[in-house]
């Protein structure tokens, strides 16, 4: 479980950070008036807040199976499979797609609205071929006798796997939305956020699967 | 200023055009927090016929035979669950995090309605599911409540196949529900707190639940991950937790798998969720305590820390739920340690309770008592507590009735009478009528001196080294005669406790329809609720204007003002010259 209270332990950093402005300490009877919080001047929209939080969910989701992937490990009779080469072009591919939204999102900011158009429907595209792509791996390791319930690395990495997919499709439903509306022409304020909101949701999901990659081919 | 509840900037508040609107498909967190509350009593209720069951085949098991052994597995595994996840749970933070955490900040909803609504649905489909379990040719799983591989999803154990299939669904499905909800909670607490509201002005109650919630998104992740794949173990045969197995003279094709995996896993969400459940009970009764003895909460900040403290450590102490899994010792002392390093928080919690009540204005209310009652119940179950968290005290009590007496103690009964007081305490608000003070007067007493009587005898029953989990213990030399006379007198207190419940519902039912009209503020409380300008309070809570927040949230019988409680929106400083506006 080291792996899960690492990140634990990161967020409780975190935290504590946060609290300590708040003036934990002082004794609140004493403190009269409509006072203040002490927080930032800068306005932190609710949705980017909770879209934060629920990464931090998606997070421990992640870290509980790699701590118990680590443990599982230790057992006899883990046989590692082979990383199939299809793995190295989806993370390009979802690589590109964070790039896409990357662009999208200054696009957003500054930019003609025909470039966070293009943009957008390209991150949409790589994100699907990323999709493709780990489908298609699946049915690589199929065709070589690596089942899902063959080898307890084999059920990890369907699991893991299946699971990052399924965050990138509830991502793609965000994306369609925010897509039609772009293409719908609302106004600016409103598309400008949720292309950040998007972004940040990718970029984060590209770390997330770096780090699985990462795991999955050390092991 | 950075916060500005989110209705005053022209965002979401949704304005329900119809009835249904209203009541059903509502987005209104007031509503919903109703919705989650007789959905959670409900299923809670079922929970409490199937223990009335099982008392009556323990405490007479010659007498009755209408329960056979598969179905008293069954029966103790739901009962269980329902009662810590779909009622305690739901109620705790679906029922009252919702209905409070809004109205005590300042707010005019949660930050996101709609999710807030979806939250709610999600969860009735998480009972829905689990309630067919109950319908399907196995019948409901009947594993125990921990879930145990590999016998949870072995042939043989009742409910294999459909029912615990049905049993792991609910769960992940709650899970949503819950994350839904919580993200809603937590973000509510960051973002929309009106002006003044400063952390350390909030509500114990909020500051509780806001960490409870924090607590459950970070450990139900660790029952999902676990749900998902003992799914997998169950239906197309991986070996995640399966170790290989010789099951009724053949090999299963399970391999190498690790039992004790999934113990950690569970227990990982296991431990904080005692904590999920506890610290809104800690919070809410704070209020209550306070409220009626006319005194400030004694040592806030030291409650508010403590509280942080105990969502802390409560990630750290899983593994005392293991002491007999064969873990390394080295691994069991760690666990000791952090077990008793957390009781020092709640220890001062209690305290705090004991010195606010110290010289206080005790008002014998219905809501008081349930609060004391909790002082009560809550100090014995925690002491034995520190006897279960000694590994060499742990091992020979662990399958024995000491546990059910403890942890019933501890987050069985203690929540459940705080559920009742802050009922108690918030009906006038909710409803818009009083309760009618004798009936839960008589509801308290019973309940109160019934649980004792019920659970107390327990942890004797333990000492003699009778086993839990057992269906009948026929004639053994391990057990006297007497135990199964304090049997059948234990099933005789739970029958008293268990239709005493109706006088609760009674009362409900009455005071709603006949119950004086109440108060505003019938109380004098100082807390934001309080003071909204219409009881029950009316969609958007607050006027045109959001309340401004001058004050904490203890201010009672402060020397020198007029009356015994200052209401936190009250700009008029007589003590403190000097400061305020």
């Amino acid at each position: 479980m080291f792996v899960t209270l690492i990140f634990l332990g990161l967020l409780a950093l975190i935290v504590v950070w946060w609290l300590l402005p708040q003036n934990l300490a002082r004794e609140p009877s004493l403190v009269h008036g409509a006072i203040e919080d002490p927080r930032p001047d800068e306005y932190f929209p609710p949705a980017k807040m909770g879209l934060w939080v629920f990464l931090v969910v998606v997070t421990s989701i992640f870290a509980l199976f790699v701590s118990a992937y680590f443990i599982r490990m230790e057992l006899s009779d883990w046989r590692p499979l082979p990383d199939p080469g299809l793995l190295w072009v989806n993370t390009i591919l979802l690589l590109l797609g964070s790039a896409a939204f990357q662009r999208a999102r200054s696009a957003s900011q500054k930019g003609p609205l025909q470039t966070i158009k293009t943009s957008l429907i390209a991150a949409g595209v790589f994100t699907v071929l990323f999709l493709t792509g780990q489908l298609w791996a699946w049915q690589q390791l199929g065709a070589s006798g690596y089942f899902v319930d063959a080898n307890p690395a084999n059920a990890f990495f369907y699991v893991i796997t299946a699971l990052h997919g399924l965050h990138m499709l509830g991502g793609l439903w965000v994306w369609g939305k925010t897509t039609v509306k772009v293409f719908s022409d609302v106004a600016p304020e409103r598309i400008s956020l949720s292309v950040e909101l998007c972004t940040i949701y990718w970029h984060y999901l590209l770390l997330i699967w770096l780090a699985l990659f990462g795991l999955l081919l050390s092991t | 200023m950075a916060h500005v509840a989110i209705a005053d900037e022209g965002q979401e508040l949704h304005h329900p055009k119809s009835w249904v609107t209203a009541y059903i498909w509502s987005q209104d967190h007031k509503v919903i927090a109703i919705q989650y509350g007789i959905t959670a009593i409900s299923v809670g209720l079922v929970a409490l016929v199937l223990s009335g069951l099982m008392r009556l085949q323990l405490g007479f098991p010659d007498t009755f035979s209408f329960l056979a052994p598969y179905e008293y597995y069954q029966y103790v595994t739901m009962h269980g669950m329902i009662m810590v996840i779909y009622l305690l749970t739901a109620l705790f933070l679906g029922g009252f995090g919702n209905y409070l955490i809004p109205l005590m900040l300042g707010a005019r909803d949660m930050v996101f309605p709609f999710l807030n609504m979806l939250s709610f649905w999600v969860y009735l489909l998480s009972v829905i599911v689990l309630m067919a379990s109950f319908f399907v040719p196995s019948g409901p799983t009947g594993a125990g409540w921990t879930l145990y591989p590999p016998q949870a999803i072995l042939e043989g154990t009742p409910g294999a196949g459909a029912g615990i299939l049905l049993m792991l669904v609910s769960l992940a499905i709650f899970i949503v529900a819950f994350t839904m909800g919580g993200l809603n909670y937590v973000v509510t607490v960051l973002q929309a707190r009106t002006r003044g509201m400063t952390l350390m002005r909030m509500p114990l109650s909020v500051w509780a639940i806001f960490v409870a919630t924090i607590l459950g998104l970070l450990a139900f992740p660790a029952l999902f991950v676990s749900a998902i794949m003992m799914t997998l173990d169950l239906q197309i045969g991986t070996s995640f937790f399966m170790p290989a197995i010789l099951s009724m003279g053949e090999n299963l094709e399970y391999e190498g798998g690790s039992p004790v995996l999934f113990q950690h896993l569970f227990w990982f969400f296991g431990h904080p969720e005692v904590y999920i459940v506890a610290l809104p009970a800690f919070g809410l009764v704070s209020d209550v305590l306070s409220t009626h003895a006319r005194k400030s909460i004694f040592g806030y900040r030291m409650m508010v820390w403590a509280i942080l403290a105990i969502g802390g450590i409560s990630f750290i102490v899983w593994a005392h739920h293991m002491y007999v899994s064969g873990m390394n010792p080295y691994f069991g002392f760690f666990f000791a340690t952090t077990t008793l390093i957390i009781a020092i928080p709640t220890a001062i919690k209690v305290y705090n309770w004991v010195l606010t009540l110290w010289r206080g204005n005790i008002h014998l209310t219905v809501p008081m008592l349930f609060a004391i009652g909790f002082i009560f119940t809550f100090i014995h179950g925690g002491l034995t507590g520190l006897f279960l968290g000694n590994v060499s005290v742990d091992v020979p009590l662990s399958d024995t009735y000491f546990v059910i007496g403890h942890f019933h103690m501890v987050m069985g009964v203690s929540p459940v009478l705080v559920l009742f007081a802050a009922i108690y305490h918030w009906f006038p608000k909710i409803t818009g009528r009083m309760f009618h003070n004798a009936l839960g007067v008589w509801h308290f007493w019973i309940t109160f001196l019934g649980t004792y009587a019920i659970y107390l005898p327990m942890h004797y029953l333990g000492f003699l080294g009778v086993p839990r989990r057992y269906y009948a213990y026929g004639t053994t030399d391990l057990i006297p005669e007497s135990a199964h006379t304090m049997n059948a007198g234990i099933t005789v207190a739970a029958f008293i406790v268990g239709t005493a419940q109706i006088l609760f519902f009674i009362n409900v039912f009455w005071s709603l329809r006949k119950g004086k009209k109440a108060d505003p503020n019938p109380w004098r409380a100082t807390t934001l609720e309080w003071q909204t300008p219409q009881t029950p309070p009316a969609h958007g809570n607050w006027g045109p204007e959001l309340p401004v927040v001058y004050r904490w949230a203890y201010e009672y019988s402060t020397p020198g003002s007029a009356e015994d409680f200052i209401p936190q929106t009250d700009p008029v400083d007589e003590t403190h010259p000097s400061s305020g506006e």
